[in-house]
């Protein structure tokens, strides 16, 4: 009886232990990043701030003509998957696999190109 | 030997001039070269644009020909048009006839957002998208553009197009949206990089050279040169724009 017990709670505690296992994993989407490592700063300081730095390099190039380091275009020409050459398109393409992660409304690329600059393949 | 036999006046005289001169030279140097980099337009992509440059156009009509649209078709692929010419496709650069009705000379010439002085379009706009950069390139910011074609009814050029469908495959350095007012941008995107634009280099290729762009501030540039030497004029010069793009010959 008493086995019985003791086997029956820890047939128990290995169930919650992997449900516990199961939540902590985290559920990271899983990106086709073209080019990984550090682009332009730090990849958390990107993960957190790049619309900031994106939102600040266009009203410089578009009203003083500055083409800085936080281009869009550069973002895509390093980002773009290898397999479709887009930002967009899978939910493991750079932009959109964590913007559908995040539930947060991406809209650059209604005007914007999402696909790598054919110079820039030309420069590599 | 008259070198060795300088009598003290004499000396005096040319080694001040010579001291002078030393003294003169490096402010002079800096100065040539202060002023040498505000008149060289060296592609300068981290520094912002300033009003010391003003772009602009100079198109001879006479050696625009009749049947070529070449800079049209350049226009289109440089800044990713549909080329279509329906109402509701975007044309950034037109090619107009003119007939003269009393000797029926018939020419024509191509037309497109004149990137006036005081431009009618930034007046009018209720968000401030449009705009006039520094260099006297008028732009629209898409980004706050609210799509309401105020700007498209104050000009008198019928130069802006309003995006009515949703785009795909825009070009990277050329973004363009539906909902939003476009024209001719100069072609900013090679004009920041230091090149001509899309329609001027198309015309040379042609071997019409009808074309010419350039800094109009400069005046040793050669469309500052060709409009002090030829007659231009600028269209509805009477509405006192002051535009960006001038003909010569009409």
């Amino acid at each position: 009886m008493k086995t019985g017990i003791r086997l029956t709670a820890f047939f128990f505690s290995v169930l919650i232990a992997t449900a516990v296992y199961a939540a902590e994993e985290p559920q990271i989407p899983h990106l086709d990043i073209g080019k990984g490592g550090q682009c332009v700063e730090d990849p958390q300081l990107m993960r957190k701030n790049h619309m900031l730095l994106l939102m600040h390099q266009r009203n410089e190039t578009m009203y003083e003509g500055i083409h800085g380091k936080y281009s869009i275009v550069d973002c895509v020409n390093c980002h773009a998957s290898t397999k479709t050459n887009s930002v967009l398109g899978s939910n493991e393409a750079f932009c959109q696999g964590c913007h559908v992660y995040a539930a947060v409304k991406l809209d650059c690329f209604e005007c914007h190109s999402n696909k790598r600059s054919v110079t820039a393949e030309a420069s590599k | 030997m008259k070198e060795a036999n300088l009598d003290r006046r004499d000396f005096l005289t040319k080694s001040s001039v010579g001291l002078a001169g030393l003294a003169i030279a490096p402010g002079m140097l800096l100065f040539d070269l202060a002023h040498a980099r505000d008149l060289a337009h060296a592609p300068v992509l981290n520094e912002p644009v300033s009003n010391k440059v003003r772009w602009g156009m100079l198109i001879d009509n006479n050696k625009c020909e009749s049947g070529c649209t070449d800079c049209v078709t350049a226009c289109n692929t440089e800044n990713g048009l549909s080329g279509g010419t329906k109402p509701t496709d975007s044309q950034w650069i037109r090619k107009v006839q003119l007939k003269d009705t009393l000797t029926g000379h018939v020419s024509s010439l191509p037309m497109m957002c004149q990137h006036c002085e005081h431009p009618p379009c930034v007046d009018v706009c209720p968000t401030q998208a449009s705009f006039k950069r520094a260099d006297g390139i008028v732009l629209v910011d898409k980004h706050i553009c609210i799509g309401c074609r105020y700007c498209i009814m104050a000009c008198p050029y019928k130069a802006r197009s309003f995006v009515h469908e949703v785009l795909t495959d825009q070009k990277p350095d050329v973004p363009r949206g539906k909902g939003t007012v476009e024209a001719c941008t100069f072609c900013v995107q090679r004009v920041d990089k230091g090149e001509t634009t899309a329609c001027a280099e198309a015309c040379t290729k042609a071997g019409h050279n009808a074309i010419l762009f350039g800094d109009l501030n400069d005046p040793e540039s050669d469309i500052s040169k060709r409009i002090r030497t030829v007659a231009s004029t600028q269209v509805r010069a009477d509405l006192g724009l002051n535009t960006g793009i001038r003909y010569e010959g009409i």
